[in-house]
């Protein structure tokens, strides 16, 4: 395979912002005719946004996008297909009640005089199904009846029947079975021959190892490496660039604790499919960490332990009282704050006093009246022992920047008598200035003697907040220790050993 | 630290929103009482029939006004009843047959109550318990419901021999009908409830985001079931409102009161999708629409022009609200 075909698609510079937040803050990316370039990074990490600025879903606020030599600025995703990019999206997006040549063929029909040309659709699509190896695929059968890998190929005859240049794949391998994988690696080769271009988003490092010629990686928004050969480019050097810290962080000092009893005692939890026989304890005053990647568990175990999901097996036990929902983990002094700040926590539309009692106004309220003002006091003295800019309760939660939107979210917790706060990715979308405010919360919190139990990606973060560290593969806890005792390299060879090890080169 | 406090215009932007809107919907009843003046400057010349005929509106608004204020609930939690007219015939049909009758005012007080309860907890449980979608639920409700009263009433129009019952329609206070009063304290209770109580605070939290609801510690599916109850009760109050008004009650009575009280509660800026809305711009939705027919009556013109026109409004309605959040956000872009 060589990679040394034309440049057919340049992006420098590349911006999109949303509301509060910059999901792409200068991308960069060069995408050479019959090369496989991989995107690389973590939930979050902007693929998402570029991949459908790519398919003109989104518009670029900034920078350039160059497209066969030309500015491409598509208008619509119809303009991105006609201009020969095509998007298979990892929720495929098929119509599961049309036949597998309508789906094809869907939104650009042929029609004569308004009546769709069916026999010659489905002639082509077969044409197109061979050339993928499926002709036995029958263009008239339903969608629906194909397994996921069927419907990955349809997605495929739709991307070629616009002939497309480009076909953006947007973790194509996360529904497939082993052997389905490697025929869609054949595929992708055939259509590589053909001088199409593919980029390939994965979180697995040995597909990217297999099928990649190039790879650039992402983290927050921003290009950190750059057309990296796929092959033998060192897997911690790939990971480093996905988690690693841009800057160093400034953590509070760990003071010296004493021994004491756990406030929290994980035994055994289970849920098949997300983690197995998770047990690990949280003392009063005791920040413990869990580093791991995405996907290995850590934000399903925790929500488990908040009573959020429903655990297979195991027990959740604070001070000494089973939790076995968030009722009882709310009203035993629990509080989370969860990864999706905006979908799992705040009201974005209500002020910031009524986000962070959301948790505990019923405990302001007098006879099931609630009492606004002392509500509003109490929010007050909160912000101010958070520093959250602006000190404006009253103004909705939407228009504070991402940092204090997570302030909010920790808030809600000090108001109420919060005993055990469990934080899943805390600084997620937090620039970097506020983190360090974060961390002096958190920090804070544990020494007023709350328990923490603290999730996140960024293993510098594990390492240099909390007091004991476990590291989470693939849903289960494999290693314990002191955080004085570990290294980031140390933690990165236990988060990537086994399956992601296998692509690393001898 | 110093104090940076946020212009007095940002901080107060939300009440400001509902303010407009709620401002906007008394310029369509100024409008609308101008084009009655415009139209029939003869019967406007008269004050005693201008007080009489603002008593009519208010009392026919009453009964829907009353229904309206549940549905508002039931939007801003996130969810819709399309069963309320069915409950009020079910709730009234009850009341009125022999056996209950027999039981005196009280007696078919509290039928209508019950029955309006009961159908509320189940349409909610169906819900919540069942993961049936609103709609559909409330739709199935609306079918059997209607069903229902039309099995038990044999398809006849059951009078009301109670004297008591009969007497709510035409009983004045101060000189203001008791229907209008009854509308009165429902909204004031209504407004008290969501603004003022934690029940209020759930609804607004359920409604608006679930999951962030259900993470605070908030029982959201019991919530969502009493804001169902809570529904039913008002359409058990409307029912006996209703029967008093006709001395009677019928399995086809309040037929699509559902549409009416959405559509009032919409124009009123309570948001489809649920998390938004308040208890006066549902208030004044209803008001409009009751001028609106009031306004087709007093000129003799068809009903089927009135429908018309009612569709243009909820459609302009939603259309001002889509546009004022959009440009409300692109504000908030900068």
């Amino acid at each position: 395979m060589t990679a040394g075909g034309d440049v057919v698609l340049q992006l420098t510079d590349v911006v999109k912002t949303f509301p509060g937040v910059r999901a792409l803050d200068g991308v960069q990316l060069e995408v050479r005719a019959g090369e496989v370039h991989c995107l690389l990074g973590q939930n979050g990490a902007g693929k998402s946004t570029l991949i459908k600025v790519l398919a003109g879903v989104h518009h670029a606020d900034g920078g350039e996008i160059s497209w066969l030599g030309e500015p491409f600025a598509p208008a619509t995703p119809q303009a991105a297909m006609r201009a020969g990019i095509a998007t298979i999206y990892q929720e495929l997006d098929l119509v599961d009640d049309l036949s597998v040549a309508e789906n094809a063929f869907l939104g650009h029909e042929e029609a004569r005089f308004g009546f769709t040309r069916r026999r010659s659709a489905a002639e082509k699509t077969k044409a197109i199904l061979a050339r993928l190896g499926h002709p036995e695929i029958s263009p008239r059968r339903a969608v629906r009846r194909l397994p996921a890998a069927g419907k990955q190929i349809v997605s495929m005859a739709r991307a070629l029947s616009h002939d497309a240049k480009l076909i953006v794949m947007d973790e194509p391998s996360a529904v497939l079975a082993h052997d389905e994988v490697a025929n869609l690696f054949r595929i992708i080769r055939e259509l590589t021959a053909q001088g199409i271009a593919v980029i390939y988003i994965s979180h697995r490092l040995a597909e990217i190892r297999e099928i990649g010629d190039r790879v650039t990686v992402l983290k927050d928004g921003r290009t950190t490496a750059a057309n990296l050969p796929a092959r033998d480019t060192p897997t911690r050097e790939l990971v480093g660039k996905m988690t690693g810290r841009s800057i160093e962080y400034i953590f509070p000092p760990r003071p010296d604790r004493s021994e004491s009893p756990p406030i929290l005692t994980v035994a055994g939890l289970t849920r098949h499919g997300e983690f197995a026989d998770a047990s690990l304890t949280v003392a009063p005053g005791e920040i413990v960490g869990i580093a791991g990647l995405v996907g290995s568990g850590r934000s399903e175990l925790l929500e488990t332990i908040f009573g959020a999901r429903r655990a297979d097996a195991g027990t959740v036990t604070l001070d000494g009282h089973r939790i076995t929902g968030v009722g009882a983990a709310v009203g035993r002094g629990m509080g989370m704050a969860p990864e999706e700040r905006k979908s799992q926590a705040l009201l974005l539309d209500e002020p910031v006093y009524k986000n962070m009692t959301l948790a505990s106004f019923a405990g302001f309220a007098h006879a099931g009246f609630t009492d606004t003002r002392d509500e509003r006091a109490a929010a007050l003295t909160t912000a101010d022992l958070l520093e959250l800019r602006p000190r404006d309760v009253d103004r909705p939660a939407r228009t504070l920047s991402g940092g204090n939107q997570q302030k909010v979210v920790v808030g809600r917790w000090l108001l109420g008598k919060t005993r055990l706060l469990l934080l899943d990715e805390p600084t997620r979308g937090v620039d970097v200035g506020a983190r360090a405010e974060l961390y002096q919360v958190i920090r804070g919190l544990a020494a007023d003697g709350v328990g923490v139990l603290l999730v996140s990606s960024e293993v510098p973060e594990v390492l240099g907040l909390a007091d004991r560290v476990l590291v989470m593969r693939e849903g289960r806890l494999i290693h314990e220790a002191p955080a004085e005792e570990l290294d980031e390299d140390t933690v990165l060879d236990l988060v990537m050993a086994g399956s992601l090890l296998e692509g690393e080169p001898a | 630290m110093i104090a940076e406090t946020a212009p007095a215009s940002q901080k107060k932007w939300r009440l400001d929103d509902n303010a407009v809107r709620n401002l906007g919907l008394v310029g369509v009843l100024v409008v609308l009482v101008i084009i009655g003046i415009v139209t029939k400057p003869e019967l406007y010349s008269d004050p005693t029939w201008v007080r009489n005929n603002v008593l009519t509106i208010l009392q026919q608004a009453s009964a829907i006004g009353v229904v309206t204020v549940g549905m508002t609930f039931v939007i801003i939690g996130g969810g819709i009843d399309l069963s309320v007219g069915a409950i009020i015939a079910l709730a009234g049909v009850w009341a009125t047959t022999l056996a209950t009758q027999s039981h005196g005012a009280i007696g078919m007080i509290f039928t209508a109550l019950v029955v309006g309860i009961a159908v509320g907890l189940v349409n909610g449980v169906l819900i919540s318990y069942g993961r049936l979608v609103p709609f559909i639920a409330t739709l199935a409700m609306l079918v059997s419901a209607r069903g229902l009263a039309a099995q038990i009433s044999g398809k006849q129009t059951q009078v009301s021999a109670n004297d008591t019952i009969n007497s709510i329609a035409t009983t004045k206070l101060l000189g203001v009908p008791l229907l209008v009063w009854i509308l009165a304290v429902v909204v004031a209770a209504g407004w008290v409830l969501l603004n003022r109580t934690t029940f209020g605070r759930r609804t607004v939290a359920v409604g608006g985001n679930p999951e962030a609801a259900r993470l605070a510690g908030i029982n959201v599916k019991r919530h969502t079931v009493l804001l169902y109850a809570l529904s039913g009760l008002c359409c058990g109050i409307a029912a006996i409102m209703l029967t008093s008004q006709a001395t009677s009650a019928q399995a086809a009575m309040a037929n699509l009161y559902e549409l009416d009280a959405i559509a009032a509660a919409i124009i009123g800026g309570t948001l489809l999708s649920g998390g938004r809305g308040t208890i006066i711009g549902a208030l004044f939705g209803v008001l409009v629409f009751s001028t609106i027919t009031n306004l087709f009556a007093i000129n003799n013109l068809s009903t089927e022009v009135q429908n018309m026109v009612k569709g243009g409004i909820i459609v302009a309605a939603v259309l001002i609200q889509q546009f004022r959040y959009r440009s409300l956000t692109q504000l908030l872009k900068r």
